[in-house]
């Protein structure tokens, strides 16, 4: 699984049947510390994340594995929101 | 998932039997912008009748083998959508 950071969302009118009414949201990989590395990626929510929002995404078939996306074309999904994080007894990451 | 740009198609007279009836596009993945292109151009099948010039969504890996055209198939992209708009902190980053 992934930290990343919920940045942004997308909207497609035409797209794969068995995807519609799903929440395809952007996000960016984060360090521990919540700061943004890598590229950007979209992924299924089946949480109602939001805008900001630090969560975890599970990657591959393992984003197959909830109810919301099972036997679907789906390879990331969103399966934590971050409350926070530390690391070695600090805490690294706190929610707003 | 990734965001990617439809930037040309592929034509083969042999192909492997299961994917024979399959559209095969090919994709550059781009950032939350769609115009900075990321990484090397790869091949997806289409399942959204996108075209070329478009913005869309590709799944990979065995996930990309989950739809009734797919199925048992060789194949490990598809476009599972086209991108009508992108927003980011809010802003409309991109617009079809």
């Amino acid at each position: 699984m992934l930290i990343a950071k919920v940045i942004g969302t997308t909207v497609s009118t035409i797209k794969e049947p068995t995807l519609e009414g799903r929440k395809l949201l952007i996000l960016r990989q984060t360090g521990v510390d919540g700061k943004p590395i890598g590229k950007p990626y979209v992924a299924v929510d089946t949480l109602d994340a939001g805008i900001g929002d630090l969560v975890l995404t599970a990657h591959g078939s393992s984003g197959r594995q909830t109810d919301l996306t099972q036997n679907r074309p789906v390879d990331a999904v969103i399966m934590a929101v971050i409350d926070h994080l530390s690391v070695g007894g600090e805490v690294t990451y706190q929610k707003e | 998932m990734k965001i990617a740009r439809v930037i040309g198609s592929t034509i083969s007279t042999i192909k492997s039997p299961r994917v024979k009836n399959t559209k095969l596009l090919l994709c550059q993945e781009t950032d939350h912008y769609g115009d900075q292109e990321l990484g090397t151009p790869y091949a997806a099948i289409d399942l959204v009748e996108a075209g070329e010039g478009d913005l869309v969504l590709t799944c990979h890996g065995s996930a990309a083998r989950q739809t009734q055209l797919t199925k048992e198939t060789p194949t490990d992209a598809v476009i599972i959508g086209v991108l009508d708009h992108l927003e980011v902190d809010g802003e409309i980053t991109f617009r079809k």
